[in-house]
């Protein structure tokens, strides 16, 4: 399975290194190099890279690349899943996972490394067990480690890896004991020229955070759960309970999780919350153009549409655009040609503009592309989708837990074309 | 020491931590360098007394090697510390030993005895770590040690002991290969384990040791489908993986036949969760008798088991069921998959890069699966290129006569995307669009036209290319296109494009017999300046146009070849010699001048744009091989289907410990415990079947007469006798169950008040021993049993939270309404009432009319074979609704197994609803049955109202149409709906029926070959005994027994409920424990889950 692993930051430096096997030589690496010259950008390099006698399966986040080694045949996703898992691990232990973060914990990263694998094959990837293992850094921690000389090596199996429940560990204690979920929805849709929707789907999660003492046992219902489609599952959601009665029962892992990520149908009709009107022309003739975006609120529910950004990534030919909002503040980088608009919250009776004109490079043919317009925005207190959840109860603890439950709709992949 | 040259390696130092630029390169610094000493500090802590120096120093020494510094110097000074009492010192020195105990060997042997001494420490931990690091150091000389650790790890009582155990057997095989035999045996053990954890690791070793041998697996096969859902995430991608290889070796091709319908009769009996069978059943029933494909039911459980994994949130599991799906379902059932890798493509883009590849695949073979979610391969623009062109792919695939619209309107879109290399993509998109859907190829061809007049240079030369592909398939109708192309030729630039419209005049100069000449003019006059490329076109042009219209073009022709036989390039002179020998006729020329014209102008045939990914699923699915198109070290071939089936009984175990794993068989488990320990000392149920007439039998005798009025109130007492008396003897029982499982009791406690309140509610009603049956209750719960540990079908689908027989439940009234609704049937003489007291012993009742009956059916007057009472055995309930699913209201049902009156194909079903809540709940009823066609549902009468505390029985009739598919419908109250299923077991499907020995035999002789199925069993203890068999076998299957001759024989006959077909059942004991197992059905898919079940039944 996987043999080795680089880290590569953006500037072409190995950072660090583990070998799970024989060691092999980072020089392998310059095969990786190499693809890497060929892609112009980085999320364009091959996620797999075949080499004589290795291949390399990568992953490009936080500016990192995470390239895995391995030697004989083994499902790419397989590795692919693991390094993002390890991503996800770091950044659960360090906050954020950057070259930095990870050079100046390198030996907590090298000791979680360790037991993430054995031999190359997954050992232990749940955090749970992980941070019972080897627990996080925290300055608290440091001071107290110096001074006892304790280590942050736990000596004992992780309740964990043994259990039924190998996502929650026993002995939890809360003073407070709280539950909360967020339903996250983000809208993926592409709006065509004229305004109308070509695609638009729903995806939706639910986030967790649950501080509990004992083992409680939850189930979530919802008023409506028809609405969800697709859907996958934290493996601590009992599947037949879902399948049977459409509830979600469930013993929480301590902590933030994800409970579920699940899908509504393009089938449906999907709410636009916001529309774009937009005149962009360039004018064979003169080296400038016009450009005009205004964006207002659509099938809001009543709530208010805030958080708006508006992006486009202008053509190569304009030089400079000269531009002015009603509202927010505006940047367009002349190097890499995009725009960025941060309007805020939208006024229903005071509609936000952008207007101005490009200047284009003189002599050379109008683009015969439109710019794409991706925009972000948020709506809080609504899902979408109209997915409500109907109650929360918990069996198998005595006390009364705290419940809170926050709606969130955010763009997601938010395209126009114009 | 074999140490030494390490020594000399690189001493930059261990200080210079901070230092970017310290070299990585061996070869600087020489043995005794002053840089050597550099290292002395480092040395200096870890031989110190004080644990936090040795801490620091081993701290900055992983950093080191972290950054890929060479500190293998430190070795001696590090590996002293192997023993150090500080965990995160030895674990830290456990990192150091396994980066260099390979280039350290001899050193690395003096921390040997330390992980010896580290395998039998009483901390699990500590066992597991010490093995891991013995197993990691890869030095040969201790293969034996390692091989004796190993062995002993397999045995170790901690399952994690064990789990690290299977992770060092890959590690001791790639060190020496020689030990492979032993391995496998630690394999085989290991395969044997029963805990999930070690499964996934076990099947790990067993794919990188000894994949081929596929016969380790058999065994075990059946346990690692039920263990699947519960293994970690890793595991189960390992597993499914070697699973499909081994499906492919085992089973049948489930497509052999291609014949949709052969499928859905498969589908009807056994893919219970299938909801979206949509084949008639009437249709499927009659296939049954001829059909010559029956899926394995191992084949159909790997299916099962894997489905929910679907849902997995990890995307290498969905991957990985997707490809088993695609692999080894049925055709009609592989589109469950698309969904879930469709939800695939919301993840990082290098998921979706092997998604799409996959995807790509897959949508070749099966183009309709994909076909609902066309749109969710649009593109965005700020998709990275290599997604966006396997996006393209997929949409390409997908593109059909009813979609291809949509899109090229989308692909429209796409060619004014800033991308390039995107829009080179979206017309070689377009281009092969256009060939396989001739509807449109005439409007691609229009695009493609216009595009040539399109700024960018890249996309004309790409259109270029595309349209002469497409005007090869008709030129005759295009030479507007030809002539508009050929005045490209002044502009265009790019090579490839202009050797495209060279080609194309050539081969079409008739089409364009005055633009040719002309042509080849400008490209004469530029020849020296193309590209090779282009110089071998013009050639090619200038020696067809000499072939067709020499007239013209004959100097032309002369003064091209002259330039070209003194090009630079040997290939073009050599090409331009080649082409005068044969065109330009001369004494010297040969016989080939005359074929000249037959040569270079012969029809061509179109070339077809074909997709990369075409034939490409060869490699299995998700593997590293698939998506390089290229077999990949260590790739295991996806075998092909056998012709035969292998012999599918090697996968059965002795004692089918995994069976009791699933619901079904729980239940029954607990349910019929009772009648074990009754059949010692009870009254009734103990006495032999075939001798003493007991005492219930009088009462069923005058029932028969026609006094049902009168007898259903002695009746209603004798039940509560009779559940008393069980009652108690499932107490008992229940208690050494409890005992038995001390770990369960804690979980349980908080639950058993719930319960012990539910089921004191209604026994109110009825006045009998509460305490008893509360005990019942309580034992019976699965609630508290282990949580993940059992597959999940036990912990929440069916929770049989109380057995009890249902009668006891009953409230009078009720059960006296409805045995007078039955009462019409009393008077026929054939078709006996039901009994009106469950009385555990079927067998009583059956033989005791039997005798009855016997001189009747013993002459050979052929009596057609008349439906007898319904036995009852064990009335087992199950699960409806769940309290608290219910939100209060508790469900519970069960089979009682007599007539549903009104009509004969229904099952009858009673329902028993208690209201837990404390608001009356009203207007009951069901609604919107959600059924597979030819199954009907006569629902229960609407219960106005159900007080607070109140439980009302109903009866509602199902026509299951023989199959076990469940009856999905919703029950309603005033406020809200459920969504129920009722599924029943084989063994009610059918109706017990009465016939001679006779008949029997000669109903046996016509179900012989394929109806009749045989299995040998081996009988327990205290299942010998006559009374014990007859008990189980009704008991497992609503069946009438047939007298019999022999006595070691016993016969059983039914006929199913819906179309009346024979059941016949003969188990023949032979000496001592072993016995065989013979139904004779024609319908055979029920014939064997009724063997099974039977055998279940009886090994208990």
């Amino acid at each position: 399975m996987i043999h080795s692993l680089f880290l590569i930051n953006a500037a072409g430096d190995i950072f660090l290194e583990k070998h799970w096997k024989s060691v092999v030589s980072r020089s392998v690496c310059d095969y990786f190099f190499e693809a890497q010259e060929r892609a112009s950008e980085a999320e364009n390099v091959p996620p797999v890279i075949p080499t004589p006698h290795h291949y390399l399966l990568s992953v490009y986040r936080h500016k990192i690349f995470f390239v895995a080694v391995i030697q004989s045949e083994v499902p790419p996703l397989f590795v692919i899943e693991f390094l993002h898992r390890v991503v996800d691990t770091f950044q659960d232990y360090f906050g954020v996972c950057s070259e930095v973060m990870i050079k100046d914990n390198v030996v907590v990263v090298y000791e979680v490394l360790e037991e993430m694998l054995d031999n190359g094959f997954p050992l232990a990837t749940e955090s749970n067990i992980l941070k019972e293992l080897i627990k996080p850094p925290t300055i608290l921690r440091t001071v107290v480690n110096t001074i006892t000389g304790s280590t942050n090596v736990g000596d004992q199996l992780p309740t964990g890896q043994l259990s039924v429940v190998p996502w929650r560990r026993t002995g939890v204690k809360y003073t407070n004991n709280e539950a909360y979920f967020d339903v996250i929805e983000e809208i993926d849709a592409i709006i065509d020229k004229s305004g109308s929707t070509i695609t638009a789907e729903i995806q939706g999660v639910i986030d967790a955070c649950v501080k509990l003492t004992g083992m409680p046992d939850l189930t979530l219902s919802f008023m409506n759960p028809r609405l969800l489609d697709d859907v996958s599952f934290h493996p601590c959601v009992r599947f037949k309970r879902w399948e049977s009665e459409r509830i979600l029962s469930f013993i929480p892992p301590d902590g933030n999780f994800r409970l579920l990520s699940y899908h509504v149908s393009a089938q449906n009709l999907v709410a636009i919350p916001v529309y774009v009107k937009h005149n962009i022309s360039f004018r064979d003739s003169s080296s400038l153009g016009r450009f005009e975006i205004t964006v207002g609120p659509k099938q809001t529910m009543g709530k208010t549409v805030e958080g708006v950004i508006v992006t486009s990534q202008m053509p190569k030919g304009v030089l400079n655009m000269t531009l002015t909002p009603s509202q927010g503040t505006h940047v367009f980088d002349p190097v890499t040609k995009l725009l960025s608009w941060d309007v805020g919250k939208i006024n229903p009776q005071k509609l936000p503009s952008l207007k101005g004109s490009m200047s284009l490079q003189a002599g050379s043919s109008k683009p015969d592309e439109n710019p794409t317009i991706n925009l972000q925005f948020k709506i809080q207190q609504l899902a979408i989708s109209g997915l409500k959840v109907n109650r929360l109860d918990m069996y198998g603890e005595k006390y009364k837990p705290f419940k809170g439950i926050k709606y969130m709709t955010k763009a997601g992949k938010f395209q126009v074309r114009t | 020491m074999a140490a030494s040259p390490a020594y000399g390696e690189d001493k930059g130092g261990a200080s210079s931590l901070g230092e970017p630029e310290y070299g990585h390169d061996p070869a600087s610094g020489g043995i005794f360098s002053s840089d050597y000493k550099r290292h002395d500090d480092l040395k200096e802590m870890l031989d110190s007394n004080k644990d936090s120096l040795k801490l620091e120093a081993m701290k900055r020494i992983v950093a080191m090697i972290a950054r890929g510094k060479n500190a293998s110097d430190l070795f001696p000074a590090v590996v002293k510390n192997v023993a150090c009492k500080n965990i995160e010192v030895k674990k830290l020195v456990y990192v150091y030993l396994v980066r260099y105990a390979e280039e350290q060997q001899d050193l690395a042997l003096l921390s040997i005895s330390t992980f010896q001494r580290g395998l039998k420490d009483p901390n699990q931990l500590i066992r597991a770590s010490a093995l891991r690091v013995l197993s990691s150091i890869r030095v040969p000389i201790i293969v034996p040690i390692m091989m004796l650790a190993i062995k002993e790890a397999a045995s170790d009582m901690s399952p994690y002991v064990r789990k690290t155990a299977a992770h060092a057997i890959p590690k001791l095989y790639s060190l020496d290969s020689d030990q492979k035999d032993q391995l496998i045996e630690v394999i085989e053990k290991l395969l044997a384990d029963k805990t999930t954890l070690v499964a996934g690791s076990v099947v790990m070793a067993f794919e990188e040791v000894c994949p081929e041998r596929i016969d380790l697996i058999h065994k075990n096969y059946r346990k690692l489908c039920n263990l699947l859902i519960d293994v970690e995430e890793w595991g189960q991608v390992v597993i499914i993986n070697m699973l499909t290889r081994y499906a492919r070796t085992q089973f049948l091709s489930p497509n052999q036949n291609e014949s949709l319908l052969e499928e859905s009769a498969e589908k009807a009996f056994y893919g219970s969760e299938e909801e979206d069978t949509k084949e008639p059943k009437a249709e499927a029933a009659s296939l049954a008798k001829r059909k010559p494909y029956v899926m394995d039911p191992d084949h159909r459980l790997l299916l099962r088991n894997t489905k929910p994994l679907l849902q997995s949130r990890n995307a290498a599991v969905v991957m990985a069921v997707a490809q088993l799906y695609f692999h080894l379902a049925p055709k009609a059932e592989v589109g469950v998959i698309a969904k879930a890798l469709v939800r695939l493509l919301r993840s990082h883009s290098e998921v979706q890069y092997v998604v799409l590849q996959n995807v790509a695949t897959m949508s070749i073979k099966r183009r309709g699966m994909f076909e609902p979610y066309l749109k969710s391969f649009y593109i965005r623009s700020t998709d990275p290129t290599q997604i966006k062109i396997l996006k393209l792919e997929v949409l390409t695939n997908l593109a059909n006569e009813t979609n291809i619209s949509t899109i090229l309107r989308e692909f429209q879109t796409y060619i004014r995307s800033m991308d390039k290399d995107f829009v080179a993509a979206t017309i070689q998109a377009i281009g092969r669009c256009a060939t396989n859907i001739g509807k449109v190829r005439d409007t691609c061809l229009n695009g493609l036209v216009q595009l040539l007049s399109n700024r960018d240079e890249l996309v004309v030369a790409e259109s270029v290319v595309v349209i002469k592909k497409l005007l090869q398939m008709q030129p005759a109708q295009h030479s507007e296109i030809i002539k508009h192309m050929a005045k490209l030729t002044d502009n265009i630039q790019v090579p490839m494009a202009r050797a495209s419209i060279l080609w194309l005049i050539g081969e079409y100069c008739e089409h364009v017999p005055k633009i040719a000449p002309d042509v080849l003019r400008k490209m004469a006059k530029s020849f020296t300046n193309e590209e090779d490329i282009v110089k071998l076109q013009v050639i090619n042009l200038a020696a067809k146009l000499y072939l067709t219209n020499s007239k013209q073009s004959k100097l032309l022709t002369q003064y091209v070849l002259n330039l070209a036989k003194y090009d630079q390039n040997y290939d073009i002179r050599d090409r331009a010699r080649f082409i005068r020998q044969l065109i330009v006729p001369t004494e010297k020329s040969g016989a080939l001048n005359k074929y000249a014209k037959k040569l270079f102008l012969a029809q061509k045939p179109a070339p077809i744009l074909e997709s990369s990914f075409k034939d490409r699923d060869h490699f299995q699915l998700g593997s590293l091989s698939h998506l390089l198109n290229a077999k990949a070290v260590g790739y295991q071939e996806l075998p092909d289907w056998p012709d035969e089936a292998p012999d599918p009984s090697v996968r059965n175990v002795e004692v089918p410990e995994w069976t009791k794993c699933t619901s079904r068989e729980k239940r029954k488990e607990k349910a019929e415990k009772p009648f074990y320990s009754d059949s010692d000392g009870e009254s009734g149920p103990t006495e032999s079947a075939d001798s003493a007439v007991p005492h219930a039998e009088p009462e069923s005798v005058s029932e028969e007469s026609g006094s049902s009025s009168s007898s259903s109130s002695s009746s209603g007492s004798e039940e509560e006798e009779e559940e008393e008396e069980e009652g108690s003897g499932e107490q008992s029982e229940d208690k050494e169950e409890e005992e038995k499982r001390p770990k369960r009791k804690d979980k349980e406690g908080s639950r058993k008040d719930q319960w012990g309140e539910q089921s004191l509610s209604p026994e109110g009603g009825c006045g009998t021993g509460g305490s008893a049956s509360r005990a019942v209750l309580m034992g019976l719960c699965l609630w508290g049993c282990t949580y993940r540990a059992v597959p999940m079908q036990v912990c929440y689908q069916s929770c049989p939270h109380a057995a009890v027989p249902w009668g006891h439940w009953g409230c009078p009234h009720r059960a006296v309404t409805h045995q007078s609704s039955v009462n019409p049937f009393s008077l026929n003489p054939a078709v006996t009432p039901p009994p009106p007291q469950p009385i555990p012993s079927s067998s009583i009742i059956s033989t005791s009319l039997v005798t009855d009956l016997e001189g009747l059916t013993l002459t050979d007057t052929s009596l057609t074979p008349a439906l007898l009472s319904p036995a009852f055995g064990a009335v087992r309930t199950y699960e409806l609704l769940h309290r608290m699913a219910g939100e209060g209201l508790s469900v519970e049902y069960c089979f009682s197994r007599r007539p549903f009156p009104g009509d004969p194909h229904m099952v009858a079903v009673h329902i028993q609803i208690s209201n837990n809540t404390d608001a009356e709940v009203k207007s009951l009823r069901v609604s919107e049955p959600k059924l597979l066609s030819g199954m009907r549902i006569q629902e229960f009468p609407e219960i106005e109202r159900l007080a607070p505390g109140d439980t009302a029985n109903v009866v509602m009739g199902i026509d299951f149409c023989d199959s076990t598919q469940a009856a999905n419908f919703q029950l309603c109250t005033h406020t809200r709906h459920f969504y129920v299923s009722i599924q029943p077991p084989v063994g009610e499907l059918m109706a017990p029926v009465f016939m001679s020995e006779n008949e029997f035999k000669k109903e046996q002789g016509k179900l012989t070959g394929m109806s009749e199925i045989t299995e040998k069993l081996t009988l327990p203890e205290k299942c010998r005994s006559d009374h014990a068999i007859v008990q189980q076998v009704t008991s497992a299957a609503n069946v009438g027994r047939v007298p019999c001759g022999a006595d070691n024989e016993y016969r059983f006959a039914a006929k199913t409920m819906t179309s009346g077909s024979l059941v016949l059942i003969t188990l023949e004991q032979r000496e001592g424990a072993v016995a065989q197992l013979t139904v004779n059905s024609e319908k055979m898919v029920i014939g064997t889950m009724l063997v099974k079940d039977i055998i279940q039944a009886l090994a208990q």
